[in-house]
């Protein structure tokens, strides 16, 4: 059974001129042991999605609807305790900035310890046994000695790894993971996502991830949902997003993307800026900015419209990208 | 010495340790040795880039470049001042001369405050750099600049922000009194790549049109190796190696630049798993407690005796290595 399921998702927030559409109509799944990407331009509803999916967006003010089903039950209209209790016990979170995440009152222990006992009902020295294998399962070295330690005691790439081992301890069925290594240099970046591939093939955890490394998205994910303007614009199996993308906001994204191994002399930008989710233009959101557009897009909205070999693109003119793209 | 004709900022030997407040047993009393010993120059219309580890200093030295970290010794130099003892109008020069735009989007903006207020606070604090008439249209052109629109965005609170977007927002506050140097601390690590690209050519627009230099800090290796003139590459407090940017990415001399360089993931899902990546063992070394001789011979696969017990030292050069044994090119 798919693990989870968003449909239609749509998220507002009351804004000075009218409600900002921060979500608009986002559906995807993620299947249990699959990693499914997501990348977007930088506001185009990443993580407003991830904290819908969480249930930690305050409401009001914000407007959600729709429909999140995790193992096929719907969690939006669930009752708040009931589905803090789910978003608790079967989803994990982790975020770009371990610090905030963490108590720095408290030891690391300990927060893990309170977990175990709040939700788990475990004694104090089984939780605190359970937290040694956890914080030794994310290697931290001298786990049984670290967990005495407080959150600002540990480097970035560790509190990062901490805010892991908080985030699996209840073992959930799916972890969400909004930018968990932007802040981490590649070589802790490459144990982290080393380390969260190594926990899907354990215990079957679906992972969603939220990134805009480019580079991270190639080396782990199965399947890439890219978006744009609060919508779900292009999704596919990672090869065939990076292989040939099918809508020309990915195909700007690939060409943006600065290489390791040589120098070039300017970096290709999509012109333009993303439209204000308070007042999207008519027709393809994209159209302002995009070198294919034609009248047909200035006036209809593209449907995210399934193609062959299941991928989807919402643009009018897919087949003349992939034309374009395809290697 | 004050720096010569085409050295903008001087950086002599600088060190910051922080003292530890007695809550970790057997270390109090000790510090955490942040920054140990760090020199370059920066040239006028310059971009040094600056990588390493997590925790190798590298936000604390940014924080002493513009005065708002003071260092345990060493000096930054900028033309005939010296920027954590000056005074007065000195310092205010200074402090316009010399900017800086923060890693985390999230707590540099003032939450209080509306997009146009921080955007003109620079100026309340240097009046005399444009005439008030003229600073809405100035602020206006900035947000243009990256990539915000005035007509949406000046009434609007930080938190009304993606993560992207506040961090333009940052850059446009460093840019409005055109400084000679920005220091940036990860700038483009919360944008997208798009976005990133619009980001760092305007950078690099900048810097050919004002002459402004650059020391730019980023995770991300590519764009560093895009925007930046030399490299620089920091391990635990100290600098490891400097180089052009291309013979330092093409020919690391160091260990840990090279397995830096070799743990980049590559945007080609079709390479999956076949890449040759260098492991590097076990955790950085704790800054309280570096190891002696050379800092990085605990996870060095090179290591021998005389790494244990002699330090080596970053010689002088285009291309200096501190390594016994630099790699061969
Ligand atoms: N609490 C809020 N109130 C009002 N608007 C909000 C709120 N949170 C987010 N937004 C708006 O919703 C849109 C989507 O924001 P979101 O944080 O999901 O972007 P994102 O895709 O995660 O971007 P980034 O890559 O920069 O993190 C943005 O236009 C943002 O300004
Ligand atoms: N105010 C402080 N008090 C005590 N220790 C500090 C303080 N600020 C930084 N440190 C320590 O100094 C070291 C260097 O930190 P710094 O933030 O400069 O690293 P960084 O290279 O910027 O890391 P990152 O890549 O994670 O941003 C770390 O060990 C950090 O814990
Ligand atoms: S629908 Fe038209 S404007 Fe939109 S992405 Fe496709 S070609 Fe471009
Ligand atoms: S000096 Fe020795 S330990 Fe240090 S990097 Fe060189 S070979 Fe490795
Ligand atoms: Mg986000
Ligand atoms: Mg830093």
């Amino acid at each position: 059974m798919t693990l989870l399921e968003i449909d239609d998702l749509r998220v507002a927030f009351p804004g000075p001129s009218g409600p900002v559409n921060a979500v608009n109509g986002v559906s995807l799944k993620v299947d249990p042991g699959q990693t499914l990407a997501i990348l977007g331009e930088s506001g185009s509803g990443k993580s407003v999605t991830a904290q819908a999916v969480m249930g930690i967006l305050d409401t009001p003010p914000a407007r959600i609807s729709g429909a999140v089903r995790l193992h096929g039950r719907e969690l939006l209209t669930l009752p708040r305790k009931q589905r803090d209790r789910i978003s608790g016990e079967e989803i994990g979170m982790v975020f770009q900035d371990a610090m905030a995440a963490l108590n720095p009152v408290f030891t690391v222990g300990h927060q893990i310890m309170e977990v175990l006992r709040v939700r788990r009902g475990m004694s104090r020295a089984d939780a605190r046994r359970r937290a040694v294998e956890l914080v030794d399962r994310v290697r931290i070295p001298a786990a049984k000695d670290r967990i005495r330690d407080y959150p600002h005691q540990f480097s970035g790439g560790m509190r990062q790894r901490i805010m892991i081992a908080l985030a699996i301890c209840l073992e959930p069925d799916l972890l969400i993971a909004d930018e968990p290594t932007t802040a981490l240099d590649v070589t802790v970046q490459a144990q982290v996502m080393e380390l969260l591939a190594e926990i899907q093939r354990d215990s079957g955890m679906g992972l969603l991830l939220i990134t805009h490394d480019l580079g991270v998205v190639a080396e782990v994910a199965d399947d890439v949902a890219v978006m744009y303007a609060g919508r779900i614009v292009e999704r596919g199996t990672v090869e065939q997003i990076f292989d040939g993308p099918a809508h020309p906001y990915t195909e700007g994204l690939l060409a943006s993307m600065p290489r390791v191994d040589r120098r070039d002399d300017v970096l290709y930008a999509i012109p333009g800026a993303p439209p204000n989710p308070a007042r999207l233009p008519a027709g393809c959101p994209f159209h302002l900015r995009c070198p294919r557009a034609t009248d047909e897009c200035r006036t209809v909205l593209p449907p995210l419209e399934v193609l062959p070999a299941n991928r989807a693109s919402a643009c009018h003119h897919h087949e003349e990208v992939l034309g374009a793209t395809r290697r | 010495m004050p720096p010569g004709d085409d050295v903008v900022l001087r950086v002599e030997n600088l060190v910051k340790h922080f003292p530890l407040k007695g809550r970790i047993p057997f270390t109090s009393g000790g510090v955490v040795k942040a920054v140990d010993g760090v020199s370059f120059d920066l040239r006028r219309g310059e971009t040094l880039g600056v990588v390493g580890e997590s925790g190798c200093g590298k936000s604390t030295l940014a924080r002493m470049l513009v005065g708002l970290e003071q260092p345990t010794s060493g000096a930054v130099r900028f033309g005939e001042s010296v920027v954590h003892t000056a005074k007065g109008r000195e310092l205010r020069a200074l402090r316009r001369r010399i900017q800086i735009v923060l890693q985390d989007p999230y707590t540099s903006l003032n939450p209080r405050r509306t997009i146009r207020e921080i955007l003109l606070q620079p100026f309340e604090i240097h009046p005399d750099v444009l005439d008030r008439r003229r600073r809405i249209d100035r602020i206006r052109d900035l947000l243009d600049l990256v990539g915000l629109d005035p007509d949406l965005h000046l009434d609007r609170y930080p938190h009304q922000f993606s993560g992207g977007q506040r961090q333009r927002i940052g850059i446009a506050r460093a840019l409005a009194l055109q400084p000679d140097v920005i220091v940036c601390d990860e700038p483009v690590s919360a944008l997208d790549v798009s976005v990133q690209a619009q980001v760092v050519n305007l950078l690099e627009r900048l810097q050919e049109e004002l002459g402004v230099a650059y020391v730019f800090i980023a995770h991300d290796l590519s764009v560093v190796r895009h925007i930046s003139d030399r490299v620089a590459v920091m391990y635990l407090g100290k600098l490891v190696e400097t180089g052009p940017e291309a013979s330092l990415y093409d020919t690391p001399r160091h260990p840990y630049t090279s397995a830096l360089l070799s743990a980049v993931p590559v945007p080609e899902p079709a390479g999956r798993g076949q890449r040759q990546r260098i492991l590097l063992a076990g955790d950085p070394p704790s800054p309280v407690d570096p190891p002696s001789g050379c800092r990085f011979r605990t996870r060095c696969w090179q290591a021998t005796e005389t790494c244990a017990t002699t330090e080596p030292p970053l010689a002088a050069g285009v291309h200096p290595v501190a390594c016994h044994f630099p790699l061969a090119a």
